[in-house]
Parts: C-alpha cells; structure tokens; sequence
C-alpha cells in the first residue's frame, strides 16, 4: 500500500471518477483498464501518471502480430544459430541469446514504474489470458534459464482498450475498470484551457460552441474528438482566424474554417457540406 | 451491508464476481474514497464493472439500493440549491401564505417553512405517499425510472450538479443491444473464427526449421508450413421482401460484415419461409431458381448454416402443403427445414425483429421450436450468443 494519490496534472484534465479509479489501482497495485472514444486520452494518461508520481514509464505498444511472450522474454535462436555456424565463443551461454521485454524490464526497475500496455484489443484474442499470471502474481519463469523472475516493486499497469475485441472474464476481474466518457462543455473549457492558456475567451466559447454544434450532425461516421479539437485550435490560432468568423446568423447553414481538421473522413465532409447547402437552401 | 448492495447488483444482471467484491472492500479499507456516496459510487463503479454498456444498469441498481440511504453519507437537506427552492415555493406555497411569510420575514423565513414543509413531506413520503410533482411540475420527472418517487436529496448538489451522477444516466445507449454497426457484427463474426493451415506451404516454420538443422548436425534444413486463416464455411440464407423491408439496413450491414469475415461465405435467398427452391438473384428470382436439395448435395456437413428472417408470417405458410404465398409448393416448408437442419448439424435463425415481441406471432413461435430454440435477436449480444451455439460441436 502506497500514499500516492493522482490528480491530473497541468496539461492533463481528470474528472473525479477517473482519479478515483486511477487511485484505486494504485493502491492495489492492480492493472487499470482504461476504454473510451479515440482521442479521448487514455494513452495520454499513463504518460501523465508518470509525470505526476515522478516515476519511469515503460511503454508497450500491442499490434496484431504482438504475443504475450514478447513482453516478458524472447529467446533469438536464429541468433545463436549463426553464431554456432561462425563458432562464436557466446553461443555456450544461453543466456546470451535471451531478449528482455518490456514486463521484465518492468519488474527489474528499482524504482516502482508505470507500465503502460496500449490498446490491447488489438492483439490476438487469447493475449489477455495469456498474461494473467503474470499480471496477477508479478511474477514468471524463463524455461531457457530455469530462473524465475520476480517484479522487485508491482509496477502501476495501464491497459488501454478500443473495443474491438472483448476481454476474456478472468482478465477483466483482475482489472479495475474506467470508461472515459466525451468530456461535457465545461471539462473540455477546462481541457482546452490547459492546452492553450493564452487564448480569448470569446474565441473558445466560439470554437467550443461550432466543435459541440458539429459533433450533433446526425450520421457522421467518425465523430470529431478532443485531439481533433485541440488541433483545430491551434490551427485557428496558427492562421490568426478571429472569433467573428466562427458566428454566424444560421448555425446550420454555415461551414466553420479549417474544417478538414475536424472531420477526417471524405463521407462525413461531403455530408455536412450537402446538409448545410440544403439549409441554405430551405433558409432562402 | 454492502452484500445486499452485491445482490442488488447480481439481481441487475450485472456479472459481479466475488473477487471484484473483496478487492472494493480491499480498497475501501484502504482509504481510497473518501466519507461520501459520490467517492463510493465512482470506487464501486471502477471495481465491480468491467464493462461500459453495464454502465447504465449499475446506475440504476445503484440508485435503486442507495434510496433512502444517503442521509447516512450525510447528504442534508440543507444543501438544496436556492434557486430550486423557489421554484418549488411557487408550486407548493398558496398566494395568502406567501403574503403571511413576506409579512413575517421575507425570503429567509419563506425558506426555513419551506424546508420544513419538504421534510415533512419526506416522511409522508416514507409512509407510502407520493411524492411532488408528479404532474410534471417537478425538474425532476425526466429520469427514466420511478418518475415519482424521486427524494429530494437527489435533487441537491454542491457541485452545481442538478442530479446525482448515477440518476443523470449517462450511458443509457452503451446498454447491450441498441445499435449495431458494420464494425460491431464483424467484432461479433469474429467469435465464429476457426484458424486452421490449409493449402500452400509459405510460411518459414521457425521452430521445425532449428530442429531439423539441429538433427541434420549444424546444416540448415529449411521448413516451411501454409499460412493459418480463417477456415469456417458459413451458408446464409436471407429472407428478403414483404415484412423483411422494415429491416433492409440492419440485414445489409449484417451481410456486408459476414461477406468480408468469412472467405467460405455461400448465400441464398428466400421469402418467408424455406421451399424447394431458393435463389441468388433478386432481380432474377422468378427466372433463375436453384433447388434447395441441390444446396444440400453441394455443401459438407462443415458448413454452418444461418438463416435471417423475421420469421412472421401465416402458420400455414409453414405447416400445410401449398400454404406458400408465392407458389404451390408441394411439401409444406416445415419439411424443408427440418432436411436442411438434418444436414447441417451447426445451425442458427437470426430474427430482426426484437426478442420481447416474438412469443406474439405464432409463426415466429413455430420456427424457434422447428429450430430447437436456436433463434437469436440480431443484436450485438444476439449475435454473440448464436456465434457460441455455431461453435458449439455437435454430433
């Protein structure tokens, strides 16, 4: 049990449920698992755990092809089989050919680290399970070497999730779980804040007012997030675009500057521009 | 305590496991959260719920079970928002007992009778009565469940909140079984998977290969294995037109999703319910028919056989002889069924329409019989359960 407590730092917005599960796992020691729309900051929140506690992070990014071995040890026969065809002196010890991943690297550190495990869905459906030993006990074997590895101090894990691919049971009752849900007006006035400390009030309460405003048009395929908002923002500062040129008399009927960077996808933009084109129409 | 809050949540459909409850327990006597119910609720939240479209159903049974326990967390009706209050003094206080008040002491003493006057009512309320504003006088009648028997606590914050977190309900559409999206049913699909090495070998088998280097003394002897893929055959059977209309857009999604998941994917069409013939074409169907005992011969007992249809129709169009609407059909399509289903041991029916409304149209009733109670919603959680029953073996 340790006394660290997490409460979002100075570029990163936590809502009191997030904090609250965060602190959770902390004291615990029990992964988080961490799901919510793209762009919504779970990746971004190990980062900032780290920042916060003053502890090392170590990151793990999942892909298709990752196994849950990777992350504990690799063993490079093809590497010693070279060697013993050049009659390389290391080939004797097998321990020379024994690849560290970045769960034993995060066992190893003296200091308690926050391991960040990120979007796990993508991986083989039978990853989670793969790892459940080890995320539970801290602890695994590494059968080239006969040696058990122990974690010195159980590091801070963060899972992070997109969906798409349930978890198996037994992986989940071993997490705590959070949901970011998309930020309300004021916590995303709060984010946007952090983010750009020297921007007009009225020019936020504009851009906010068209981002929320977009983010109702019905059947867009991918909704915009805060990441995109907040690149917006610093294209609209970048361009010096001033607050008058986000109002308009007709809210529907009027296409916000530098609107590619808020809708990323050509279906959703050809949408809009149709939608506002017929307002227009209906308006005159 | 806290066990029955368990139950409670078992009883919503929650799958809360004992482990998740010690480690909440675990947590709380380590002084995560602090003395109030807001601090439990997001701790609770976090360690029993793995899974964001149980969301809504926790906040539910949450607010359910801390009902007339939040005056232990300390949640006083002194803490009413003002503004609340004076709307409520409008509805609740008479023109002559405004008038007295103002005369006695203004707004403050107006508030202190109103505060008494709501507790009052609260025990009133405890006893059996209902509670304000039923008659959509009250802010609080847009909370989905138990319009009526809303206690004033909840509608108190100190965080300017109007309502308590759990009663906003914020995930009520991440529940199971609202929208499904091409992505969605192919996540759903991809249970169904069956990976297995067929065919070509291109693929450098590692491990075989250092064995037989090693066992070949140092030389290389190379091994190659076929790459793995997804080897489950699936035959789809669609109902198409009449009653099907209404659900034209879920059954192309679900088409196009099946279409790019399955590379073993056999379609045919139908109308209602299964005869002696089917077809491929819709704008051809009348021209070129394909015998449904032809389909039979032409695919192994390997493939899983999935029909979707809204399965409503007259019983007679299933049961009788010359019962169809298109066609005489000379053997009733209860006969049809049952062939296919002796064919195909791996079988599913996947129903548009919603679960609740099935047991009302007989035909649908029929079917799900015919069909062993293998009949599935097409929703996500639908889908999940009839991609298990496919996997199922069956001998």
């Amino acid at each position: 049990m340790s006394d660290l407590r997490f409460e979002g730092t100075d570029n990163y917005v936590a809502t009191k449920d997030l904090m609250m599960a965060v602190n959770a796992a902390i004291t615990l020691t029990r992964p988080l698992l961490v799901k919510g729309e793209p762009g919504t900051g779970k990746t971004q929140l190990a980062q900032e755990i780290a920042h916060s506690l003053g502890r090392p992070l170590l990151e793990w990014h999942i892909k298709s092809t990752t196994k849950a071995q990777q992350g504990l040890y690799e063993y490079d026969a093809v590497a010693r089989l070279r060697d013993s065809q050049l009659g390389d002196e290391k080939v004797h010890d097998i321990a020379n050919y024994i690849r560290r991943g970045k769960m034993w690297e995060a066992f190893e550190s003296d200091e308690q680290p926050v391991l960040l495990i990120d979007e796990i869905d993508k991986a083989d459906i039978e990853f989670p399970n793969d790892l459940l030993l080890e995320l539970d006990r801290m602890q695994f074997h590494v059968y080239e070497t006969k040696e058990t590895v122990n974690a010195r101090r159980r590091p801070i894990v963060i899972i992070t999730s997109n969906n798409e691919k349930e978890l198996p049971d037994a992986f989940l009752r071993r997490c705590f779980f959070h949901y970011i849900r998309f930020p309300e007006k004021e916590t995303m006035e709060r984010i946007v804040n952090v983010h750009f400390p020297d921007l007009k009030k009225h020019l936020l309460s504009a851009a906010l007012e068209t981002f929320f405003d977009l983010r109702e048009v019905p059947g867009l395929k991918k909704k915009p997030s805060t990441s995109e908002l907040l690149d917006w923002i610093k294209l609209l500062v970048a361009e010096d675009i001033p607050a008058e040129a986000l109002h308009s008399d007709d809210a529907r009927s009027f296409i916000p500057p530098l609107h590619g960077a808020l809708l990323k996808n050509e279906q959703d933009v050809h949408l809009f521009e149709r939608l506002v084109f017929l307002n227009r129409r209906n308006a005159g | 305590m806290l066990v029955n809050f368990f139950y409670t949540l078992k009883r919503a459909q929650i799958p809360v496991s004992i482990t998740e409850y010690l480690s909440l327990l675990k947590t709380l006597s380590a002084g995560v959260a602090g003395a109030n119910v807001d601090d439990f609720y997001y701790l609770a939240r976090a360690a029993l719920v793995k899974d964001e479209r149980h969301y809504d159903r926790f906040d539910q049974a949450f607010g359910t079970y801390f009902k007339g326990l939040e005056e232990k967390f300390g949640v006083a009706l002194a803490d009413l928002p003002d503004e609340w209050l004076r709307k409520q003094a409008e509805l609740m206080l008479s023109e002559e007992e405004k008038k007295e008040i103002e005369a006695l002491g203004g707004w403050e003493k107006l508030m202190e009778t109103l505060r008494e006057r709501l507790q009052e009512q609260q025990k009133r309320h405890q006893g059996g009565n209902k509670w304000i504003g039923t008659a959509g006088r009250s802010p609080f009648g847009a909370y989905g469940y138990n319009p009526e028997g809303i206690r004033i606590g909840q509608g108190s914050s100190r965080n300017q909140r109007a309502v308590k977190v759990w009663d906003e309900r914020h995930y009520k559409n991440l529940d199971d079984n609202v929208e499904l999206g091409t992505r969605n049913i192919k996540m759903a699909l991809r249970r169904l998977r069956q990976f297995a090495r067929e065919g070509a070998t291109e693929e450098l088998d590692l491990d075989d290969t250092i064995s037989s280097t090693a066992r070949n003394a140092g030389l290389l002897d190379i091994k190659m294995v076929p790459e793995r893929h997804n080897a489950v055959k699936v035959l789809l059977f669609l109902d198409v037109g009449g009653s099907m209309d209404y659900h034209i857009r879920i059954c192309e999604e679900l088409f196009s999703a099946a279409r790019n998941e399955f590379k073993h994917l056999e379609y045919y069409y139908f109308h209602n319910c299964l005869y002696e013939s089917v077809w491929k074409d819709n704008y051809r169907r009348h021209a070129e028919r394909i015998s449904t005992m032809d389909v039979i011969h032409t695919y192994g007992r390997e493939y899983k056989l999935v029909f979707v249809g809204d399965a409503t129709m007259s019983p007679y169009e299933i049961m009788m002889a010359g019962g169809s609407v298109e066609h005489m059909n000379t053997e009733p399509g209860v006969t049809w069924m049952q062939r296919m289903l002796e064919a195909y041991p791996h079988a599913i029916w996947l129903n548009p329409r919603e679960e609740q409304t099935w047991d009302f149209t007989p035909s649908v009733k029929m079917l799900k019989e015919i069909m062993h109670g293998r009949m599935y919603p097409m929703t996500l959680e639908g889908l999940d359960r009839g991609m298990k029953t496919l996997k199922r073996t069956v001998h």
